[in-house]
């Protein structure tokens, strides 16, 4: 299934967990994680089951005014 | 004399808050805000792979030891809100968050309805919220009731560097809300309007461009500390009543007789 990480696609098992989402973009700590605009707690990434489609942003930090 | 900075009951010595973005370089941004003798420095969370910020500079931040604040820059809703405010406490591992919630994209006014939603629900949620509103002071009323322990009035919108627009604004709202830790935050664009904000009883400013847009900015940075120290002293020790006509300063009794032959 395809789904939408930082606006780029990505493929994925079918009912892929937010882990392997996470494994799949290369994510590097320190970030957070929201999927449909909607924070996924870091111990909540294992069990969640991505569905096709879906957007997930991952976020780390940057200079803020 | 102990004249400490209180935020959610954490005291600070320094009153000048200072952001993070848009230095020439990681390394001038660094040195001014060691230069700024801030305690605390405003951060934010972007996509990650954006081209600016990453680990260099977030290393740099953590190394200065200082109490981070992280803000909601660039929401448009409460819901984006609640989502970049979860997202900013498990990162940076604090329940503080400066809550900025925008209404107008051409001048980044805070939308003030949403802004109160947004700081009931994430105050419920546990967070500690500095919300960046305009100067209305009913505004700041509700947003006090609610149980924000801080405010922060603009002084003019974001990066205009135009200083304090509505003085008896922000003056009417520290005197209406004293118990309240009152930061002015945006619009201030040189250290006299810095000083002048804590001269009508702000507890503390924000700033990030002021600073980091200057020529110099870590010799900006330590103008903006001096103001604003200034400033305070100025507003501790309480300015003398403004007349509206001349008095002489030195003593008039004793003048010489040759003054009374020359008129």
């Amino acid at each position: 299934m395809q789904i939408f990480i930082n606006d780029s696609a990505f493929e994925v098992p079918e009912k892929a967990s937010a882990e392997q989402a996470l494994v799949t973009f290369g994510a590097k700590p320190p970030f957070a994680l929201a999927v449909n605009g909607q924070f996924v707690a870091q111990g909540q990434y294992q069990h969640l089951a991505l569905q096709d489609g879906d957007r997930l942003d991952i976020l780390s930090p940057i200079q803020g005014g | 004399m102990s004249d400490k900075l209180t935020i959610y009951g954490q005291e600070f010595s320094s009153r000048l808050l200072i952001g993070s973005a848009l230095y020439p370089s990681p390394k001038c941004m660094h040195e001014a805000i060691l230069a700024s003798d801030s305690e605390i420095v405003t951060v934010s969370l972007r996509r990650q792979n954006s081209r600016a910020g990453g680990d260099d500079f977030w290393q740099l931040i953590k190394d200065t030891g200082l109490t981070v604040l992280p803000n909601t820059a660039g929401c448009h809703s409460v819901q984006e809100v609640l989502t970049l405010a979860q997202m900013c406490r498990e990162v940076f591992a604090t329940d503080w968050i400066k809550l900025e919630l925008i209404g107008d994209d051409y001048n980044l006014q805070p939308d003030p309805v949403a802004l109160l939603d947004a700081a009931e629900q994430l105050l419920a949620r546990g967070f500690k919220v500095l919300p960046y509103c305009t100067d209305d002071l009913v505004i700041c009323q509700r947003l006090a009731a609610l149980g924000c322990e801080v405010i922060m009035p603009w002084a003019a919108p974001i990066g205009t560097g135009k200083g304090i627009l509505n003085p008896y604004a922000l003056q009417s709202i520290r005197e209406r809300l004293p118990h309240v830790t009152l930061i002015v935050d945006a619009g201030l664009g040189v250290p006299s309007h810095a000083c002048q904000a804590m001269e009508l009883g702000a507890d503390a400013v924000l700033l990030n461009s002021a600073i980091a847009g200057a020529n110099d900015p870590v010799l900006m940075a330590k103008a903006f500390a001096n103001a604003t120290l200034a400033g305070r002293q100025s507003y501790l020790a309480g300015p003398m009543a403004v007349k509206s006509t001349a008095v002489p300063s030195t003593p008039t009794l004793g003048m010489p007789v040759w003054h009374q032959f020359n008129e």
